[in-house]
């Protein structure tokens, strides 16, 4: 029985690792649909709404993509990962592209053979805490009790910050951000970690988000982005540049309002090279000419994105910060389309 | 020579190998042994070639780097800084705590409930049934979640006990503190302490003052049982037995007290600081849990197998046993048990190795076992699916074999013994 399975498990690798060789483009388009990674559930980022349909951050991207490869933003399959299947699930070929908040590290990128296509969101770890403990800084915490998702990068931040300040911690190890909130709102953990970002969209859905306060240190950098497998470059090059599509069209002034408008063509030679009004830059990694509108249109452009899943008028309420376009200060910026 | 030799035997024809009887069987299993071997030899080499393609070689170098992360519950020195290798033994220890913990409690309530359920009254022998319909009926997974939550919803937390209108205290004259993250009680400490014995190059150290304590119990407890040996000796040739309870628990307990005394002993109590209870044994909520649901659930078949044993046993026995005068709780321990036992310990075997093999869902309250590590965090951190898998399912195999081991040794010494 156990070398059965055994054997099986060995099987299932060897086909599956053998099948992932195959150009990803080929296989998305022949099965019609984007299978796009995402996480089991972070408002604002990715979760489902009540009829099913997922949406957030990451969700558009996945439709960006798929709307810029299939021409149909709907034609995505989204498939919940934890923190840890999330890497199997890529390795293997079970998705094609990875949206979940996941940073890029020098690890990550070479030794788990991963492509990361670009940074969407640059965020850093922090600490939330509840008001009533009265504690206003992270080097506050010895002795505290945290809870903490395994598999990240932040479990390896957390037991840095605290050795390097020489004080004492007690991890409680979750699997899931929905468990982390449950043991975080019950008071099994002083304090909950995580990106920053993930700390606001969780604290958004509690019942009383003002007795909770998110603690000034921040105390990584966490760069978050998409991935792929290492060795399809082609499709590693359709990824990152629906990206930065996104991020350009914010540069450009291209809206989903006027983006019909200036996909008829217009006097600036940028935005008409993007949208595929001027030469064939869809046509050099197998797509159409005008994969860039159909991306935009999925969701509009990388601002819009942002301030409809996360920005300062939803319950999440992030400010663009460090996230702005590089215009503005920020450190969101695109190659130019040329 | 051989050769006509041979011929003379009337030779053997390759043919033979399929019409002759006397060959075919060996020739069928050789055929499927190949075909086994070839099959194995081709997924093995598949994989290989798929994962040097993916540019991942397989290797267990990863397991001497630093692993970077801290583990909460560790019953030897760790920390973020010890190598990969350092935390698969933290989780393979507490697997085996919850483990050996789990084995223990289930077999004495199981024991206890089996001989209940077979009790004549009505009421306890019914409420027995629900207990073993309800928690053998549920996942094992189901109810390790609900005791977490049950615990850390319904238990106060640390905060609770703070402050001036604290809503919780502590118990028993404020010595144990049972808090929703876990339970605090005293632990022992020393105040003449003779330190620790560090093992394998300071791989980890081992305390003299637990040893010497064991040892001086050990010696007593041998010293009782030859003292029970005389009486039975005593016993066998007069037919009175010596009153000897007074000496046998005297040999035990005092020298152990007295080694407690001369080493400082003394007890160190959970108090509230910071964050947290400092101080004390700490039992995580997430072990309770998972240490009580693992026994509740196994605890129900090794009931059933207690139960099946006892019936197993002829009711003669039970009538003869009654005739000679014997008390119906001397019968069950003197005459129905110990014939029990024979029916009794196989199947319990596979249940012990089920808690053991079930104590790998403790990742689903977060507590830190040999799935938690090794093929959790270390898995993830370092992207050694298969290495960590392999190693995981090595270990567990071999943890399940040493049971097995013991536990037919044991089989074969209560087994009904043919002269």
């Amino acid at each position: 029985m156990k070398k059965t399975i055994f054997l099986g498990t060995l099987t299932a690798i060897g086909l599956v690792a053998g099948s992932a060789m195959a150009g990803t483009l080929e296989d998305v388009k022949a099965k019609g649909f984007l299978q796009c990674g995402v996480t089991t559930g972070l408002v604002g980022f990715a979760a489902p709404d009540a009829n099913g349909n997922w949406g957030g951050f990451d969700v558009d991207f996945c439709r960006a993509v798929a709307a810029a490869v299939l021409g149909d933003p709907q034609a995505v399959k989204f498939t919940p990962t934890t923190g840890k299947t999330r890497f199997t699930a890529l390795a293997s070929g079970e998705i094609d592209l990875l949206a979940r908040n996941t940073t890029w590290t020098f690890s990550r990128d070479v030794d788990l053979k991963f492509t990361f296509i670009g940074v969407n969101y640059y965020d850093g770890q922090g600490f939330m805490v509840p008001k009533e403990l009265g504690v206003t800084s992270a080097k506050e915490l010895d002795g505290a009790t945290v809870c903490i998702q395994t598999g990240t990068t932040t479990e390896l931040n957390l037991a840095d910050f605290f050795r390097a300040n020489n004080i004492s911690y007690e991890p409680v190890p979750i699997e899931t951000n929905a468990e982390g909130q449950a043991q975080y709102l019950a008071g099994a953990c002083d304090t909950y970690t995580t990106d920053a970002s993930g700390l606001a969209a969780t604290r958004a859905t509690f019942e009383n988000p003002g007795d909770h306060i998110i603690l000034p240190e921040i105390i990584s950098k966490e760069p978050l982005g998409p991935l792929v497998r290492h060795g399809d470059d082609q499709w590693a090059d359709i990824a990152r540049w629906t990206l930065n599509a996104l991020i350009s069209a914010e540069e450009l002034g291209i809206t989903s309002a006027n983006l019909a408008e200036m996909a008829k063509g217009t006097d600036k030679p940028e935005i008409n090279r993007l949208l595929g009004t001027e030469g064939d830059l869809g046509g050099m990694f197998g797509l159409s000419k005008d994969w860039a509108v159909k991306a935009i249109a999925a969701g509009g452009n990388y601002g819009e994105i942002f301030a409809r899943n996360i920005g300062e008028s939803t319950a999440i309420g992030l400010a663009r910060g460090l996230n702005a376009q590089w215009t503005n200060g920020g450190l969101i910026y695109s190659p130019p389309f040329r | 020579m051989t050769a006509i030799a041979d011929a003379s035997k009337g030779g053997f024809r390759l043919g033979m190998l399929i019409y002759d009887t006397r060959y075919r069987s060996m020739t069928i299993q050789i055929v499927a042994l190949i075909g086994f071997l070839i099959a194995v030899g081709w997924i093995i080499t598949n994989t290989a070639q798929n994962l040097a393609d993916l540019g991942k070689q397989p290797s267990f170098g990863f397991l001497w780097e630093p692993s970077g992360y801290d583990i909460n519950q560790h019953i030897i020195d760790y920390n973020s800084q010890s190598p990969h290798i350092r935390a698969a033994v933290i989780g393979l220890m507490n697997t085996l705590l919850v483990a050996v913990m789990g084995c223990v409690t289930a077999t004495i309530i199981g024991v206890t409930v089996g001989v209940l359920r077979l009790s004549n009254n009505w009421m306890v022998s019914r409420l027995m049934a629900v207990y073993v319909e309800t928690f053998r009926n549920i996942p094992v997974l189901l109810w390790i979640v609900l005791f977490n939550a049950v615990i850390i919803e319904s238990l106060p937390q640390p905060k609770d006990f703070r402050g001036a209108n604290a809503t919780a205290s502590m118990l028993l004259n404020d010595s144990v503190a049972i808090t929703g993250r876990g339970l605090y009680v005293p632990e022992p400490l020393f105040a003449k302490g003779l330190g620790d014995l560090p093992l394998f190059g300071n791989a980890f150290s081992i305390s003299l003052d637990l040893m010497a304590f064991l040892a001086v119990l050990g010696a007593g407890l041998l010293i009782s049982a030859l003292i029970k040996k005389r009486a039975d000796r005593v016993q066998e040739a007069t037919g009175l037995r010596p009153r000897t309870w007074h000496y046998r628990l005297a040999v035990v307990v005092l020298p152990a007290v007295l080694v407690l005394w001369s080493l400082g002993f003394y007890l160190g109590y959970p108090a509230l600081k910071g964050f947290n209870f400092q101080g004390g044994t700490f039992m995580r909520g997430s072990l309770v849990a998972l240490w009580l649901a693992l026994s509740l659930y196994t605890a129900t078949f090794i009931a059933e197998i207690v139960r099946a044993g006892i019936l197993a046993i002829s009711k003669g026995q039970t009538e003869a046993a009654a005739a000679l005068g014997l008390r119906p709780r001397r019968i069950m321990s003197l005459v129905i048990l110990p014939q029990a036992l024979r029916v009794i310990i196989p199947p319990l075997i596979s249940q012990y190795l089920n808690l053991t093999k079930n104590s790998s869902l403790a990742i689903a309250v977060g507590y830190m076992d040999l799935t938690g590590t090794l093929m959790g965090i270390t898995l993830n951190q370092t992207g050694r699916e298969l290495e960590s898998v392999l190693l995981g399912m090595l270990i567990y195999l071999a943890i399940s074999l040493s049971i097995s081991g013991v536990m037919n040794w044991y089989n074969n010494s209560v087994k009904l013994k043919e002269r």
